[in-house]
């Protein structure tokens, strides 16, 4: 209990300590300075598409590895989990190999606003996908046999009787996707290029603030980013009580 | 059709995300032949590096399991307020940018005008810009992996035993290390080697605390980033290309244990 405050309550206290140092007017300041708005509202949307694209295709690639079989269904399970386990410096690598300067599919994404797209893809990949996985395994195949044998459509079948069961699974892995590709730096570093207004993201501009010994700027962003990840987490706390008293 | 479509459709944006990135370090790493790794092996800073991040890795893992198997008893086997503020509370280091925690570490142990750097500084204890900065970042992001996976396995095996051995006077010790650990042993093996995953990777939060000096503070992902904006592609490809190995291969183990974990139920 004393080194977890010691390790994480007391550090993240002083960061909202400083930037409350600064007064209202000195946080509102620092957050809506033209550089670091532009840096979190790239972050944000970014975020908000990816998390997106991560819904539909992270709970198509969870329906394929449960309910489809084929050879190599193992490899595609590693595959899932190695951007989470791969340093997020070497996935910016990774990713620059194939879609930067060299590529050799001729798309070059470096330096542009694609390239944080790509990389926050890259990174929340496996959130959705392992959410829904185990939910989607558990789910009782009568219901939706049943749902077909009073002549339901599959569409009709996936949209009334799967979907509402995958609903809290898919909001956590969201969740989580959207938390992540909001904090994620590792990788941006060498992709995106960290160009001022065009592809910097929030956690680059903080490094800077703190590089320039601004560490009330620094303190302030990190705020917002926190109150981000706070905000994830009760929302995740909430889910999954639901979930439970449903049973 | 539609499930071929859909099967295929996943694959080919696994492939095109995952697999083929992957693969083309793979490969540019050994473009010519093995030259590239062996002149990493013998550059004596990458060494170092290599040798600091086992170190602060190793040294985090141990920290963390033991107190995440600790955290762990205390959030199922107890009940005490703010025990869900808590339980929610792990969860954070999941979610906060490794900027923020740097930044955060630096804020408290800052050897110049932290909380309390200045005070453990003059017992010549520094934190920040040093070993201990590295390590205290490295075990912040790691905290939850071993609870994660720890927790419902907890719930799960519920307190029966344990009570039949208390009954029959085992002490709280004998319980933990005879009863309850090898029933959770798998689900801390896991956790382990996915926090040796993650703080072997550690990059953001690292490179705030540790200052990054050549040779002593420099972690091998550092060394990654160093590489490529010295235009010394092949090498940082070399150093990406081990780091990814180490993770593919936890990811390996771990998929190797999962089924075991099934079967034994």
């Amino acid at each position: 209990m004393l080194w977890f405050s010691l390790l994480v309550l007391i550090p993240l206290s002083a960061v909202l300590a400083t930037a409350a140092a600064g007064g209202w007017s000195g946080f509102w300041q620092a957050v809506t300075n033209e550089q670091t708005a532009a840096a979190i509202r790239l972050t944000v949307s970014q975020a908000v598409l990816v998390t997106l694209v991560n819904v539909v295709v992270g709970t198509m690639i969870a329906w394929v590895l449960v309910r489809d079989h084929f050879f190599g269904k193992g490899a595609l399970e590693v595959l899932i989990d190695i951007p989470f386990a791969l340093p997020t410096i070497v996935a910016g690598l990774v990713l620059l190999s194939l879609y930067g300067q060299d590529s050799p599919l001729g798309i070059d994404v470096a330096n542009k606003r694609s390239s944080v797209f790509l990389a926050f893809l890259f990174v929340t990949l496996p959130f959705v996908v392992r959410m829904v996985q185990p939910v989607l395994a558990e789910l009782d195949r009568d219901v939706e046999e049943a749902a077909a044998s009073l002549g339901a459509s599959k569409f009709t079948t996936f949209r009334r009787v799967i979907l509402p069961a995958l609903t809290p699974a898919i909001a956590a892995g969201a969740a989580l996707s959207f938390a992540r590709g909001v904090s994620e730096y590792g990788s941006l570093v060498l992709l995106s290029g960290n160009l001022p207004f065009k592809t910097e993201v929030t956690s680059v501009r903080i490094l800077g603030s703190i590089e320039n010994d601004n560490l009330a700027g620094a303190t302030a962003t990190a705020t917002v980013l926190l109150v981000i990840s706070l905000t994830v987490i009760v929302l995740l706390d909430i889910i999954q009580r639901k979930v439970a008293s449903r049973g | 059709m539609a499930k071929y479509l859909l099967r295929t459709f996943v694959i080919v944006y696994l492939f095109l995300l995952v697999a083929w990135p992957v693969a083309l370090v793979v490969t540019n790493t050994f473009d010519d032949g093995l030259t590239s790794l062996r002149s990493l092996f013998e550059d004596g800073d990458v060494m170092a590096a290599l040798r600091l991040t086992l170190i602060a890795a190793t040294t985090a893992v141990v920290i963390n399991t033991v107190f995440g198997v600790g955290m762990s008893l205390l959030l199922v086997r107890y009940e005490f307020p703010g025990k869900r503020a808590l339980s929610a509370l792990v969860d954070l280091p999941l979610s906060v940018s490794p900027i923020v925690v740097g930044l955060s570490l630096v804020l408290v142990y800052g050897g110049r005008d932290g909380w309390f750097g200045p005070t453990l500084e003059s017992w010549g204890f520094q934190v920040i810009f040093a070993t201990p900065g590295i390590i205290m970042a490295t075990a912040f992001v790691a905290l939850p992996l071993v609870i994660r996976e720890v927790v419902p396995v907890l719930h799960e095996i519920g307190i029966e035993q344990e009570q039949a051995a208390q009954s029959l006077g085992a002490s709280a010790r004998q319980t933990f290390f005879r009863i309850t650990l090898p029933a959770i042993r798998w689900a801390v093996v896991y956790g382990v080697v996915l926090s040796l995953a993650r703080s072997l990777g550690e990059f953001g939060a690292v490179k705030v605390v540790s200052g990054n000096v050549l040779g002593q503070t420099r972690t091998a992902t550092l060394v990654v980033e160093e590489k490529y904006l010295n235009f010394d592609q092949q090498g940082a490809y070399a150093m990406a290309f081990l780091l990814a190995m180490v993770s593919v291969a936890c990811i390996v183990i771990v998929a190797i244990i999962r089924p075991k974990e099934g079967a034994r139920t």
